[in-house]
């Protein structure tokens, strides 16, 4: 927990710590998938250069929505999105691409009929000569790629598939990672996998933005935390406050136990 | 003797459903888009044909860039119908359906005013006349040439998605379109290209209908519904699907024509397409993935 310490320090419990650099930013977004209905309603966030920002909140508060806005792929009505200080809003994802932004969806997210190297490949659709050297980085991140080269990726394990998902993203050696619920639909042990990779992910200088179910793990290993709710991004904070913040482990974080226990 | 008679005919009229259906197995099978006007696509290819040997004159000539000329032609109709009508609609299928009527039936008057009501002939050239005995069969030379251009489209096409960076690009975009736009690949683009080529390909099936006789403004309205027919029964999104179908459908067509009457036969085929759609509603060939939880 070395991190804690210069959070900590920090300390406002509103948007970016002083000491980091700006490099994502959405402001009062606005946005939804039919006209009149707003899905972000007012959603704002900030993710400083290097930093893994979680995302939480209950089942359909937007967060994929969020990601997706973010990513172009889905209309954004009003407010605005920055990367490193250029207006982003509105661009379409193909060109965010090329921008450093990597996007994981939360299903569907390999090319099941291809195989590894060929989902690969599809990573640098746009600049097909890097290849061998990001397929390089990626085998030293991820070894198990390297022997599963040529398997299909429909043929995998969804700890496996998840691994290809977040491998792709990453041969465009993006600035940012959008990735979306890492972790679901894993065994346990196959979730701390899924996270300890999200982290070695970011330690390798990838700033990474993840939006979760599991919110305590998901606060446990993040810089910072936002948690969503109505479209509305409804607190934020370090992990830590998070996790201890009363409010939000009354509204999200209560465990079944407590919940049984006031109910008696 | 009769039975390879009525093989042969039905195979050619399996290559003409097939060259119908080629680019509708593009445009509806893989992108899901009803288009109605891709009759009249072939249509205008067909006016292609004989605008060009009108101005070419020697019918071999003509015939040859007709071809790639009647591809551009309903590529391009298509492009401008995609760009301006059907990219608004993708998640409106009926919406889709109704409008792209509306356009094959204007499409249809225009004709109508540019080339008149009545059929017109176009030549077909001299290499092409007559016919090749084989065994006593006379097989018409323009059968096998259309034989030949559809197993030619099916190769090239087949070919081109398998093996192309744009055929990747198609795949990928009609796999799965965030991913595809996650790896950087425009989908809008990739819908216009597919667009083209499915288009395109009414186009050259038009050319080639110039050999079988006369061509006038209603000709696509002959091929539309046989063609969504055989892209239904052959399963969405094949090619392998919709080149079975097509072979299918046209021998049985053949072989209930010869027993009973076309018209009969026509009603056969459809009852026996309906029968097997209730068996296997996904068609002949279905993709099967793995679905991810
Ligand atoms: N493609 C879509 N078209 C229309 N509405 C959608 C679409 N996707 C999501 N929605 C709606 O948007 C709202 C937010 O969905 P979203 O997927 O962003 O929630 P979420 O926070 O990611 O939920 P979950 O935890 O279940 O993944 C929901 O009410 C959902 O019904
Ligand atoms: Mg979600």
């Amino acid at each position: 927990m070395s991190e804690t310490t210069t959070t900590a320090a920090a300390g406002t419990a509103s948007g970016l710590p002083a000491d980091k650099e700006l490099l994502l930013k959405a402001d009062n977004l606005e946005a939804g998938y039919v006209p009149g209905v707003n899905i972000l309603d007012g959603c704002s966030i900030e993710v400083g250069k290097g930093e893994l920002v979680g995302i939480i909140g209950p089942n359909g508060a937007g967060k994929s929505t969020l990601l997706k806005a973010l990513f172009g792929l889905v209309n954004i009505t009003s407010g605005t999105v920055t990367l490193d200080g250029q207006d982003i809003t509105g661009m379409k994802a193909n060109s965010l691409v090329a921008r450093g932004v990597g996007f994981v969806p939360q299903t569907n997210n390999v090319f099941p009929s291809l195989t590894v190297e060929e989902n690969m490949r599809m990573g640098v659709y746009l600049r097909p000569r890097t290849f061998d050297q990001r397929f390089e980085f990626i085998v030293d991140l991820f070894p198990t790629l390297g022997e599963r080269r040529s398997q299909r990726a429909g043929a995998m394990s969804g700890g496996e598939r998840q691994m290809v998902a977040m491998a792709r993203a990453l041969m465009m050696n993006p600035s940012v990672l959008l990735l979306d619920e890492p972790s679901a639909g894993l065994s346990p042990v196959r979730q701390d996998e899924a996270f300890l990779r999200t982290r070695m992910i970011n330690k390798a200088g990838v700033s990474v933005i993840m939006v979760e179910q599991n919110a305590r793990r998901c606060l446990q290993i993040c810089d910072r935390g936002y948690v969503l709710d109505q479209g509305k991004d409804a607190y934020t904070g370090t992990g830590q406050e998070l996790q201890s913040d009363p409010k939000v482990i009354s509204l999200y974080l209560g465990t079944l136990a407590e919940d049984v226990e006031k109910e008696n | 003797m009769d039975i390879i008679a009525q093989l042969f005919a039905g195979l050619s009229l399996g290559s003409v459903l097939l060259l119908a259906a080629l680019g509708l197995s593009l445009t509806f099978g893989q992108m899901g888009v009803i288009n109605m006007a891709h009759g009249e696509f072939m249509m205008a290819g067909a006016y292609t044909a004989f605008v060009v040997q009108g101005v070419v004159g020697d019918a071999g000539v003509s015939l040859l860039l007709a071809l790639p000329l009647g591809f551009v032609v309903g590529g391009l109709l298509g492009l401008l119908l995609e760009a301006t009508l059907i990219h608004r609609m993708y998640r409106r299928p009926l919406d889709t359906l109704l409008v792209t009527w509306g356009v094959a039936l204007v499409l249809q008057q225009v004709a109508r005013d540019v080339f008149g009501a009545p059929n017109v002939d176009v030549r077909a050239p001299a290499w092409l006349s007559g016919a090749v005995e084989i065994g006593g069969l006379a097989l018409p030379r323009t059968r096998l040439f259309i034989l030949a251009l559809a197993a030619v489209c099916v190769v090239a096409l087949a070919l081109a998605l398998r093996a192309t960076p744009l055929g990747r690009r198609i795949r990928a975009v009609v796999q799965n379109r965030d991913l595809a736009e996650a790896s950087g690949i425009s989908s809008r683009a990739t819908d216009r290209v597919t667009f083209f080529i499915g288009s395109g390909l009414a186009g050259i099936a038009g050319v080639a209908l110039t050999l079988l006789g006369s061509i006038g403004p209603t000709l696509g309205t002959n091929y539309i519904v046989d063609a969504f027919l055989v892209v239904v029964a052959g399963g969405i999104g094949q090619i392998k699907g919709t080149v079975i179908a097509a072979t299918a459908l046209g021998l049985m067509q053949a072989f209930l024509e010869y027993s009973t009457t076309a018209s009969v036969a026509k009603v056969l085929v459809f009852v026996a397409i309906v029968a097997f759609l209730q068996l296997r509603p996904q068609g002949l060939v279905s993709v099967r993935t793995r679905s991810l939880a």
